[in-house]
């Protein structure tokens, strides 16, 4: 199963529910999402008004979560899901949680451009050394919201796989601006900030991942969490050509052993 | 069909193989092959008129009495490897060894005491000690010994229906069953019967192999160790329960437990 389909349950609005839980946290991925775009953008311009005005959307994320984990728990009180709706009230209930960190993080960023202002020294332009992980942090973000939209396994392994590309590169920006540090104490104040932004940076694209995972499972019903991608990715191959397999011999599927 | 069908099952108590059953020439089971395991609980879901009942009742060959129906294939009791649908079997031997719960309570109209007793009458034990004995025994074992102590020579039709159906499971644990089969024993009680039948099915499972049929899903997630699900006479998938109910490997097992059959 790469796939799995909502809707045609027999209780129509248990269907409407469960429709309703997916497009809310779809809502709330894309409001962290802008969240996190107008946070870098600040950052890009040194716009600290724009910086306050990002700030104050952590509070309607946060209301977000809230509200659909109450959905969930009455979801699971009245309907007691099963299967893949289990599955899917169970990684909502986790993809919330971190959506509302990511919503956290990106508050950090635009809260230390709104104090800050640029975090320019010394002829250094700090916006450059973290533009790179902001777009690849924000573009794996974007994936695992529509991976999540799609519930497409496959896709979500493959984004899983480029959150190294951000640990990298993360790795690479301490290193930089500890050398600029040494080689200027001035710019000392500023490089303590930049680090922060990319730290927070950091942390998005695991959260990103994190929600890959939940996908993953959601889909096959696997938790891939603290498994090795490459595992994850051959066991996920076996599962679909053994998916192909059983559905060209379906008739005989059922009752041998 | 998957690996899940012999995992965890170590020594299985019964091996239901290739079973088959018809009404008449209605095949009413097609060719159903899955373990019981030893002294679990095994719980048998699937719409109405999906052979459910059918294979539950093969077990203590209740239909033997129905005219036309026909047995094929084996079901072998470990560990002596009799086959209960044999015809050299003779079905007072099974249901010795196998004991049913019905889904209405049905005690005989008689007092509480002779209603637990009348199987190993049956069997000839007249000693009023040791009957005396079993009584008790098997009450205490039904959970119903502390609210029924003090009347056991009152009549059984006094008790309440949750009382009733704990008596009738008192009544099938008097002869010392290797099996107990339970066809929806709660879909008449209320849910606090419900809870205590349940408790109860959850600790025999110490003494004896339990299979049962029951409609409501959850109840077969919460007491059975294995489940089944039968569609159209036809096993579709059996696993262990926290597999079936979370990760089930067919979709038509998929459909029917998340409601979406129809």
């Amino acid at each position: 199963m790469d796939k799995i389909e909502l809707g045609q349950h027999i209780l129509s609005r248990y269907n409407e529910d469960l429709e309703q839980l997916r497009t809310d946290v779809l809502q709330m991925g894309g409001l962290a999402e802008s969240q996190l775009r107008e946070a870098l953008r600040a950052l890009a311009t040194s716009d600290s008004d724009l910086a306050a005005e990002v700030a104050k959307l952590e509070a309607r994320i946060n209301q977000m979560e809230v509200d659909i984990d109450d959905e969930c728990n009455r979801t699971l009180a009245t309907r007691a899901p099963a299967a893949s709706d289990l599955r899917l009230v169970i990684a909502i209930i986790k993809t919330i949680t971190d959506l509302e960190r990511v919503g956290d993080e990106a508050h950090k960023i635009a809260n230390i451009v709104a104090r800050r202002g640029a975090l320019d020294r010394g002829g250094i332009d700090g916006y450059r050394i973290v533009r790179h992980l902001g777009n690849v942090s924000l573009s794996l973000l974007h994936d695992a919201l529509d991976v999540f939209a799609r519930l497409d396994a496959p896709a979500a392994v493959a984004a899983v796989r480029r959150d190294r590309q951000i640990d990298e590169e993360y790795d690479a920006i301490q290193r930089q601006c500890m050398t600029f540090m040494i080689e200027d104490p001035r710019t000392i104040r500023a490089m303590i900030d930049l680090m922060w932004v990319a730290r927070a940076l950091e942390r998005i694209g695991d959260h990103a991942k994190n929600i890959c995972e939940y996908v993953i499972y959601m889909v096959g019903g696997r938790d891939v969490r603290h498994v090795a991608i490459e595992d994850v990715e051959r066991q996920l191959g076996a599962q679909v050509a053994a998916g192909s397999a059983a559905a060209a011999d379906a008739p005989s599927a059922g009752a041998g052993n | 069909m998957n690996d899940s069908v012999t995992a965890g099952v170590a020594g299985p108590r019964a091996l239901v193989q290739d079973l088959s059953f018809y009404y008449g020439t209605f095949k009413a089971l097609k060719r159903l092959n899955m373990p019981i395991a030893d002294r679990r609980v095994t719980a048998l879901i699937g719409p109405s008129g999906c052979g459910k009942s059918t294979f539950l009742r093969c077990f203590n060959r209740m239909h033997d009495l129905q005219p036309g129906a026909r047995y094929e294939g084996s079901i072998i009791l470990h560990p002596e490897d009799i086959d209960l649908v044999g015809r050299e079997v003779d079905p007072i031997d099974v249901r010795m060894r196998i004991g049913m719960v019905f889904q209405k309570p049905n005690p005989f109209p008689t007092s509480i005491a002779d209603n637990v007793t009348y199987g190993l009458r049956l069997r000839g034990m007249k000693s009023r000690t040791q009957l005396a004995h079993a009584v008790e025994q098997a009450l205490r074992g039904a959970a119903l010994w502390d609210e029924v102590k003090d009347r056991l020579h009152s009549s059984a039709l006094a008790l309440s229906g949750g009382q009733m159906q704990r008596l009738c499971i008192a009544r099938a644990l008097a002869t010392n069953p290797e099996m107990i089969l339970f066809d929806e024993p709660t879909s008449a009680l209320d849910p606090i019967a419900t809870a205590k039948i349940e408790e109860l099915i959850a600790a025999l499972r110490e003494q004896v192999t339990v299979l049962i049929v029951t409609h409501n899903m959850q109840q077969a997630a919460r007491i059975s160790d294995f489940t089944a699900f039968m569609f159209l006479g036809e096993l579709i998938e059996y696993a262990s329960t926290a597999t079936l109910f979370t990760n089930p490997s067919q979709k038509r097992t998929e459909d029917y437990i998340t409601g979406r059959y129809g």
